[in-house]
């Protein structure tokens, strides 16, 4: 077998060399652009599991990587004038030269071919090969031969950031956030041998601009950033080698060969920065690609076999790392926060790291964690030994206290006469308490007959219908310490549907009635179009959820929700989807805001003044031209201004065309930009399914709430 | 956990005669359903008229599409042909729905793909109308037609799923990815309020013993070229031994699925006696 590689780094290096030892009659040749010494970038970083890898599949190069790196425990996070240190993270670090080296050097001692200084453009110089490895990297030529095949995709990422070295010797992984007149800047250093470090500096475009390092030279940006870091670096430097500013780019792509040409490492794949992990990728897909051309005599079956097995992990890497760069674009959302909830929500920003790994890798700052939550402890104290994890910690809005974070919603009933529902409700709302859950909510109760969703579906608009939802308040508060809330609605456009069993948004067949909307606009293409509101509509409207919010106190509800979401009548006065006014009610976010604001602030004049208000609200309509979750984080803040004290961010059903991922957890960045944005505490939903990730989210300051779905 | 087998109706040397065979031999045999796959710009028989064919010679087993492309088809006819299969086999009809994968169908039936998901939707709706209404009939043996099943990736395909149907159709892989779109597929029915649980049902394809293994990667390579080079991920991962199908069945269950129903690579009917002599041995 003759192999070729384009590319000296560590992908294509280690490659050259196990592909030669597993095969000592295989012909390997590596050809570099650069000269054997010349390399970019300062540290890597290896996790424990990566470095067993390397030890089995090439114990003489691993031994002396373990003779030169540098190895750390704890993670430090520099934040508000505070110094967080977390424990239980191993970590090994390299300098990339140093890596590069013993790699040469073992390629020689088994008979690999290295060429340096040589560029190429094209294969021809590997026309005798039967297996090209493209590893040129992410700006390698290789890839771009089969545009077809690799289908390669780009994401530029906004934030610039710049590789520094320093000849600090840190003793852990080290974040640092420094806010100044420009912006908020952060660093991401980490030891790979006695004396340096790597030393990123990372910062959004305005701060960039606004600092003048889009003109700044290299020597100009160090100065910059020495000052800046200054009380971390202590006196010492900063260290250049052709650290330019750059955006970083992730790049997929979605097949990593093509007849007998494969990609390796940042080649085929790229995972930002922020999870360090782009060599460790990069070799393992050398390991892996080496196993499988041992185990199958066909290249193609090969070549599959070895996408089969790395395309999986690369992605759930790549996944993470878009998280993480997520996290700090977007950090200053943050910044408010306590350290040590700064700090927590900083480990698990992946979403790799759960409550539950990092109480193992580091139960002394789950447990600081804990006790901030339950009685807003100051984390320089020691903690308690003993503390209730996030998920029981309490949680009081206005006088309702809630004895834990989790909320569980009544089923849908269905088979009402006139708004009074047929089963009662009481063992209904007594078996949601049950649950556990510190806070029960209704499902959507209608404010007035035209406004159930079908003619079985509850109301609170008669008289009669106090004593069924009494008795179902009664059972809460007799059976639990759980406090309960009324969401309170109107249909608006999806009423007058069949029960779901039959389908969703089916028009009743028999008994319908003429449903009222923002606009005359049908929810489903075949539908029966709704009355636009007009006239006294609007001052009925109100005044109907005026009375139902005066029949909720005399029910003793501890919490009124208004329902401005999953496109019923005030979702629909938010979308421009579903909003076609012409009047001060539709066009600008400003007015399609005007009703539903005139609601909720006439409800919480009826509402007394020591009951929470909360809002479950349409944050995206997850069509083409819909609502977006920044209009989201205006809404919710308009809403706390007319006195929401709770928004239940939902997603993605004003028009039957709505959708959202689905994927886990898939609420929480709504609830998390509504929450640290327009400040408004907030409930989370969407595929929340263990403890574990509640006590994350809560933890982590993501939202207050979850609604679990088992 | 039940277990369907497909019928070769896209198989290299797939004829008349061997599918109604099949067919009858799998109504006796340990299987749950017979499933279709569906593509115009390709070999295969069409999959209602060979599902017709089937519902004409078997008595108790389900019949299945998997996926049946629906944008290609005008809906009311769709909604007559889906209808009269249940009157051939009543209560035995289970229709999953997708838009599919590929372009060239569209292209052939002169359809443009780009509104495919839009028009998926309005046949879903407008198929429980039909069905409904009774001014086309036949009336399907129950008031709500047959049981319908969408496929899908995409959240739309979640969302769409969870809309209009009962169930959801996965397209095949690993037991890891089932489950994963068995996590979705419940959260867009929790979201959309729907009562219950959809049903799931997932797929894979199979070829026993060494020639036919063989055989039958050359099939998946051959139907699968479209995909450019995920075919030959497709063809490796095809169930060539007894050990690697009671792998799949078990990953599959624990994952949440309803139904696996197992697609034959090769046109021979020795295939599906090996495959219950495998489930008689589970």
């Amino acid at each position: 077998m003759k192999y070729g590689v384009v590319g000296g780094g560590p992908a294509g290096l280690y490659f050259a060399l196990l592909s030669r030892k597993a095969d000592p009659s295989a012909e390997v040749r590596v050809v570099e652009r650069n000269a054997p010494d010349a390399t970019f970038g300062w540290g890597v970083v290896f996790s424990e599991e990566t470095l067993g890898a390397l030890r089995d599949a090439d114990f003489e190069s691993y031994t002396q990587i373990q003779d030169s790196f540098a190895r750390w425990s704890a993670i430090d996070i520099h934040y508000a004038g505070a110094l967080i240190r977390s424990r239980g993270h191993v970590f090994t670090g390299i300098s990339r030269r140093v890596l590069l080296g013993i790699l040469q050097r073992r390629c020689l001692e088994v008979g690999v071919e290295l060429r340096f200084d040589t560029e190429l453009h094209d294969l021809a110089a590997f026309d005798d090969c039967d297996l090209v490895v493209g590893a040129d990297g992410v700006n390698g030529f290789v890839r771009g031969l089969s545009p077809e095949t690799f289908k390669p995709a780009l994401h530029v990422h906004d934030t610039k950031y710049a590789w520094f070295g320093t000849d600090l010797p840190l003793d852990a992984f080290t974040f640092i956030f420094r806010r100044n007149e420009h912006g908020l800047f952060q660093v991401h250093a980490y030891p790979f041998d006695a004396r340096t470090s790597t030393f990123i500096v990372e910062c959004p475009q305005d701060a960039f601009r606004r600092a003048g390092l889009d003109q700044a030279g290299e020597a100009a940006s160090i100065a910059y950033c020495e000052r800046l870091f200054e009380p971390e670096l202590r006196g010492h430097r900063l260290l250049s080698n052709r650290s330019l500013w750059v955006s970083f780019a992730t790049l997929r792509s979605a097949a990593w060969h093509h007849d007998r040409v494969v990609l390796l490492g940042d080649a085929a794949h790229t995972a930002h920065f922020s999870i360090g992990s782009g060599t460790k990728l990069a070799m393992e897909d050398a390991i892996a690609l080496v196993d499988s051309l041992r185990r199958h005599r066909d290249l193609e079956a090969a070549l599959t076999d070895y996408e089969l097995e790395r395309q999986p992990v690369v992605e759930r890497f790549q996944e993470a790392a878009l998280e993480s760069a997520a996290y700090f674009e977007h950090v200053s959302r943050y910044e408010g926060f306590a350290p040590i909830q700064f700090a927590f929500n900083l480990l698990t920003r992946s979403r790799r790291i759960t409550y539950v790994n990092l109480s193992v890798r580091d139960p002394v700052l789950t447990r600081s964690v804990d006790a901030f939550l339950a009685d807003g402890r100051r984390p320089d104290r020691e903690p308690p030994l003993v503390a209730v994890p996030p998920l029981f910690a309490p949680f009081s809005i206005r006088s309702a206290h809630l004895v834990n974070r989790v909320a569980a919603a009544m089923p849908a009933t269905e088979d009402g006469v006139d708004g009074l529902p047929a089963t009662p409700l009481a063992p209904l709302s007594a078996s949601a308490a049950a649950s556990g859950a510190g806070l029960v909510v209704t499902e959507m109760v209608a404010v007035a007959a035209e406004g159930r969703i079908g003619a079985g579906s509850p109301g609170l608009y008669r008289p009669e219908h106090l004593y069924t939802w009494k008795e179902a308040v009664a059972a809460v508060h007799d059976s639990s310490p759980a406090r309960i809330g009324l969401l309170l609605g109107h249909a608006g456009r999806r009423g007058s549907t069949r029960p779901r069993h039959q389908g969703i948004d089916r028009p009743l067949r028999q008994g319908g009635w003429t449903t009222l909307a923002a606009s005359a606009v049908s929810y489903t293409p075949r539908g029966v179009a709704p009355r636009a509101m007009d006239g006294d509509d609007f001052t009925r409207i109100k005044a109907a959820f005026v009375t139902a919010a005066e029949m909720a106190v005399e029910c003793g509800f501890d919490l009124l929700a208004l329902d401005a979401g999953l496109g019923y009548l005030l979702a629909g006065f938010l979308s421009p989807l579903a909003n076609r006014r012409a009047d001060v009610y539709g066009g600008s976010l400003e007015n399609r805001l005007r009703f539903p604001l005139e609601v909720a602030a006439a409800v919480r004049g009826a509402w007394p003044s020591d009951r929470p208000m909360a809002l479950r609200l349409n944050a995206a309509d997850g069509t083409v031209g819909g609502v977006t979750l920044d209009d989201a984080v205006l809404m919710a803040a308009a809403f706390r201004e007319r006195g929401c004290d709770l928004v239940h961010p939902v997603l993605g059903q004003t028009t039957p065309d709505g959708w959202s991922d689905y994927g886990r957890a898939f609420g929480v960045p709504a609830a998390d930009r509504v929450r640290n944005e327009a400040h408004v505490p907030a409930l989370a939903s969407g595929n929340i399914t263990s403890a574990d990730e509640v006590n994350t989210v809560v933890a982590a300051g993501r939202a207050d709430l979850c609604l679990l779905a088992l | 956990m039940r277990v369907g087998v497909g019928l070769p109706t896209s198989t290299a040397n797939a004829t008349g005669e061997l599918l109604v065979e099949w067919a009858r031999r799998a109504d006796g045999g340990p299987f749950n359903s017979l499933g279709v796959v569906d593509r115009v710009a390709y070999r295969n028989l069409e999959p209602l008229v060979a599902l017709a064919a089937a519902a004409a010679v078997t008595r108790r087993i389900e019949l299945l599409t998997m996926v049946l492309i629906g944008p290609l088809r005008n809906p009311t006819l769709l909604a007559k042909q889906l209808a009269s299969i249940e009157v051939l086999a009543p209560g035995r009809l289970t229709v999953g729905l997708g838009v599919g994968a590929r372009d060239d169908d569209y292209t052939v039936a002169e359809l443009d793909p780009r509104r495919r998901g839009a028009r998926l939707a309005d046949q879903l709706e407008l198929l429980r109308t039909v069905w409904e209404a009774g001014r086309v009939g036949p009336r399907p043996s129950s008031p709500a037609g047959p049981r319908i099943l969408v496929g899908g990736g995409s959240g739309q395909a979640f969302a769409r799923m969870a809309r209009y149907a009962d169930g959801y159709a996965h397209g095949g892989g690993p037991p890891r990815a089932f489950a994963s779109a068995v996590s979705k597929a419940r959260a867009a029915w929790t979201e959309a309020g729907r009562p219950g649980t959809p049903l799931f049902y997932g797929m894979a394809y199979f070829a026993l013993g060494e020639e036919a293994a063989n055989t039958g990667a050359a099939y998946l390579r051959h139907y699968y070229a479209f995909t450019g080079p995920f075919a030959e991920k497709v063809a490796a991962a095809n169930l060539t031994s007894p050990g690697s199908i009671v792998d799949m069945l078990r990953g599959y269950e624990e994952a949440g699925c309803d139904q696996l129903v197992l697609f034959p690579t090769v046109s021979e009917l020795e295939q599906l006696d090996r495959l219950g002599e495998v489930l008689a041995g589970r």
